[in-house]
């Protein structure tokens, strides 16, 4: 049994609220925030990734995980320039994500257009479902 | 009125459009001594699919996304949503309308408003009634 607590279901509320509106949010997942997209042969993985070009992104593959790894650089500001909003954030970022198969590495392509990454990744040979035959006994 | 025929002509005036989400885009603003400098994150937005418009004193951009489906794929997991971007900005009579620049860049726009100049003083003069 609990109890009702109002001030705690405010909260609760109001950070759903925000997480709503919010969209992925920062704080909230790791960044980049990722999509993720399942096909027979592959999956696709979409990221958003605004201010960076192909050469400053890093993408690594290994059995059954993929690394996308990058920084973001900040807006360099002469001196004389005042900040007057900053919502956007910068650093350094590397998140893993791993897949349910094996990455045929090979054949992985990457593409980075308007700020927005497609990753496609095939399913290895190896864990392509087989068919089984049955014999009669 | 046959309730049916009111409602057949309205889903035939109303275009079916699937609810697009509108996100605000993330912006950060900074001021030089010449102008004030906007700078949003609108992934997926190129200089053909954003529209700047100015009224009055509402600078309001609008960034297009065309919602990606890759053929033959589910959508197992998402974090992000997709949808256009929108967010309005209130200007000062400081601005220079006519010398605004923009300038799209792996998804991110910069927004360049240069200030007016000094404003210049009138004189009033005054009648007697």
């Amino acid at each position: 049994m609990f109890r009702f607590d109002p001030a705690q279901e405010m909260a609760r509320l109001q950070q759903q609220m925000n997480e709503l509106f919010s969209g992925a949010g920062g704080a909230v997942h790791e960044y980049p925030a990722v999509n993720v997209w399942t096909g027979d042969e592959d999956i696709i993985v979409t990221a958003e990734l605004p201010g960076i070009s192909a050469e400053e992104l890093e993408i690594d593959v290994h059995n059954d995980t993929v690394t996308i790894k990058g920084a973001r650089k900040p807006l360099e500001l002469s001196e004389s320039a005042k900040p007057h909003r900053g919502e956007r954030e910068f650093g350094q970022f590397a998140r893993t994500l791993t897949l349910p198969f094996r990455v045929e590495s090979q054949n992985v392509s990457a593409s980075l257009k308007h700020g927005v990454l497609t990753l496609t990744l095939p399913k290895a040979e190896a864990d392509k479902p087989r068919k089984i035959a049955v014999k009669a006994a | 009125m046959d309730n049916t025929a009111l409602q057949n002509r309205e889903a035939e005036t109303m275009p079916q459009q699937a609810p697009r989400r509108m996100f605000m885009p993330r912006a950060d603003v900074y001021e030089t001594p010449d102008a004030i400098v906007v700078v949003a994150d609108l992934p997926g937005v190129d200089e053909n699919h954003i529209d700047i418009t100015l009224e009055n004193d509402v600078l309001t951009i609008h960034g297009r996304v065309e919602p990606l489906a890759p053929a033959g794929h589910k959508l197992a997991y998402a974090e992000y949503g997709e949808g256009d971007y929108h967010r309005e900005f209130q200007i000062s009579n400081e601005i220079d309308r006519d010398a605004i620049q923009a300038a799209v860049k792996n998804g991110v726009l910069k927004l360049t408003l240069p200030k007016a100049g000094p404003a210049k003083t009138r004189k009033i003069t005054v009648k007697s009634e």
